[in-house]
């Protein structure tokens, strides 16, 4: 290579460099804002805004999905495996919604610390397989905890 | 090796091997197209939870690897650019570009079509998502450059620097997922890792991944023949055509 090209060269991965360590540290400063939810257990420590939607992920407790007084309602807990916090939402669940899978709400606290829905979303994970074998794999999910 | 790839980046030369291998790449993306698609939409079994929906992956997975392909190549066009300003590299730099976007496009919106049934939302500004717009923006950008500046070899030379400084975002596009909470899941099929669903619908997908790979090569060496004309539409060789 001649000189004046590996000058060139070094300018411009210089420059590439340059760019991704700015890019780098403008992302770790907007860390939080990029998140896009918050889990339980950062709900229950105060990290989630007060009285301002956010947005709160995990999953629905096995058996705690019931409508309580109109029908219009559905109420859940949302779970990290750590903490869990009381979801009411009116409106329409998304088509993967059920016990057991991870959903995406967005609301605010009440004074009780329950979370009210505006907007429910479900979160699917990476697994894709054919109906008779989701039975056989339950057992491994189970223990293969922890999806964020 | 060092020979041929000299050989290659003279016009002519290229001009004649991209036409002699077009009409083979044409049969090869066919065949592939239509193994994957019946693979897909017919071997395949359906979703344990999303049933048949599941089924845009076939597209949506080939072409949102292909949206950050085509830009490394772009990209690696721009360092051939500046340091040994290649000229065919200028043009496959430029030629690529709507390749890209329109892969990203597509990536895009057939994500988008996924969305809304099984999400809940067409379109939420989670990490996955904004940097693949981004990457479509970066896109237009290059493509907005080039035709915004007349010297075709000037253009080339700012377009290079942009594909440059772009290609920072296409780490966060692929670690997006695991850098940040998203509602975009993570990856189901990756080097490294087990994938995460069975070969009946692993397979289909490769198989669309190359046959989308051979489409850009395709889509490339004409849109490079048409570009090495106009540009050398003065010189000798093309006078001789």
């Amino acid at each position: 290579m001649t000189p004046a090209r590996k000058k060139r060269l070094a300018l411009i991965l210089l420059m590439v460099v340059g760019v991704a360590v700015g890019v780098g540290f403008a992302l770790k400063s907007l860390d939080e804002n990029i998140m896009f939810f918050f889990t339980p257990t950062e709900v229950m420590a105060g990290k989630a805004p007060k009285n301002k939607l956010f947005r709160m992920g995990g999953m629905v407790v096995d058996g705690s999905v019931s409508r309580p007084g109109d029908g219009l309602t559905v109420q859940f807990d949302l779970t990290d495996n750590e903490k869990q916090v009381t979801v009411r939402y009116a409106g329409i669940l998304p088509d993967l919604f059920r016990e057991g899978q991870g959903i995406i709400a967005n609301g605010k606290l009440d004074d009780k610390g329950d979370f009210i829905a505006q907007e429910v979303l479900a979160k699917h994970d990476e697994n894709y397989m054919p109906p008779e074998l989701a039975g056989m794999h339950k057992s491994e999910d189970a223990q293969a905890e922890d999806p964020y | 090796m060092f020979l041929w790839f000299h050989k290659l980046g003279s016009p002519p030369h290229f001009y004649r091997i991209a036409g002699k291998w077009i009409p083979w790449l044409s049969w090869i993306f066919l065949a592939l197209l239509l193994a994957g698609l019946y693979g897909g939409l017919i071997l395949a079994p359906p979703d344990y939870q999303q049933g048949e929906s599941y089924r845009i992956i076939f597209v949506h997975v080939p072409s949102a690897w292909m949206s950050l392909f085509i830009y490394v190549v772009m990209a690696f066009c721009g360092i051939v650019i500046i340091v040994w300003r290649m000229k065919l590299a200028e043009v496959v730099l430029i030629s690529s570009a709507p390749i890209g976007a329109s892969f990203t496009f597509l990536a895009l919106v057939t994500g988008s079509l996924w969305g809304k049934p099984m999400w809940g939302t067409y379109w939420v500004w989670d990490a996955r998502l904004t940097s693949e717009l981004i990457l479509l923006f970066l896109y237009l950008g290059v493509i907005g450059l080039h035709n915004a500046i007349e010297d075709k070899r000037v253009a080339a030379r700012a377009v290079a620097i942009l594909a440059l400084v772009g290609v920072v975002n296409i780490p966060i596009i692929h670690y997006s997922v695991e850098w940040w909470h998203s509602l975009h899941q993570g990856a189901s099929l990756s080097k490294f890792d087990k994938p995460s669903m069975p070969p009946s619908m692993y397979v289909p997908i490769l198989i669309m991944a190359l046959a989308f790979q051979v489409y850009y090569v395709l889509a490339l060496f004409h849109k490079c023949r048409v570009e090495l004309l106009q540009r050398e539409r003065n010189s000798k060789w093309v006078g001789e055509l």
